[in-house]
């Protein structure tokens, strides 16, 4: 049982570690966004499921948490990127290759 | 869910059940000044909860909740796993867009929570909600892509879901 929860805890960091990558890899700062809210939100519940396993009786602690993050984590990214498109940041595109807007 | 009674009610279940999980007992203590917190909780923010008065409560309303929670982790799961391909792929293969998806939900609820769904879904990220047009940010938009293929490829199966328990 041990074991399941270190597994678990291990894909979530893995997760969170591709969604780095993202951040370092994509071209623009929508791109950015959309791998570090995803890869991080899914991280952070696998993380908290693998704690869950290990620690049976925080369950209900975890699943309040992993109910805020899931909540909270899609409305900060739409927040920050309304704002750019607001400040008037234009999305990289393909064809202006290497030319990026922010 | 229109009376201002039924919300009160909803709104001090959702206190009860947050206490109870973060609290993590069934003493009678304990329960006894949760309901009592709860209830000033749910009395103090009644005026500005009405958000959540396009909810349908009915004998279906669990079972479109529970259906449209699998939808989503099942998209969440195909998402990340989405995203890593593209990230470890060394030619990086995205084609990036912003293009425009039409909703029927009427709700600020629902607009709010499908977009939300649409933020964590494969390669889509809402960027703005302006009446029933969202705004949003595709990182794979095929070529020559209007409106109505959007609104089908991207909201179409979660609207049905949201629609099962939201106006």
């Amino acid at each position: 049982m041990n074991t399941l929860g270190y597994v678990v805890m291990l894909v979530g960091a893995t997760f969170c570690f591709l969604g780095g990558l993202g951040i370092l890899r994509m071209p623009d700062v929508y791109n950015r966004i959309q791998a570090g809210t995803k890869a991080v939100t899914l991280g952070s519940i696998a993380v908290l499921l693998g704690v869950g396993i290990l620690k049976p009786d925080w369950w209900p602690k975890l699943v309040v948490l992993g109910g805020f993050i899931q909540l909270t984590s899609p409305v900060g990214s739409s927040a920050i990127a309304r704002a750019l498109l607001r400040a008037g940041v234009k999305p990289w595109q393909k064809q202006s290759n290497g030319e990026s807007g922010s | 869910m229109k009376s201002k009674f039924s919300q009160f009610f909803f709104i001090l279940c959702c206190n009860l059940l947050l206490w109870f999980l973060l609290t993590g007992t069934l003493h009678s203590d304990e329960l006894v000044a949760g309901a009592l917190v709860s209830s000033i909780v749910a009395f103090l923010t009644l005026e500005r909860t009405s958000i959540f008065s396009a909810i349908n409560i009915s004998f279906q309303t669990p079972f479109a909740l529970l259906l449209y929670l699998f939808e989503f982790y099942k998209t969440l799961v195909i998402a990340n796993f989405d995203m890593a391909r593209r990230v470890i792929t060394p030619s990086l293969p995205i084609n990036p867009n912003i293009i425009t998806v039409k909703t029927t939900l009427k709700s600020d609820l629902g607009k709010m929570l499908l977009a939300n769904s649409i933020t964590l879904t494969p390669g889509t990220l809402s960027v703005d909600v302006d009446g029933d047009d969202i705004l949003v940010h595709w990182v794979d938009c095929p070529p020559d892509c209007d409106t109505q293929m959007a609104t089908q490829l991207i909201a179409a199966s979660f609207e049905k879901h949201i629609r099962g328990f939201l106006n």
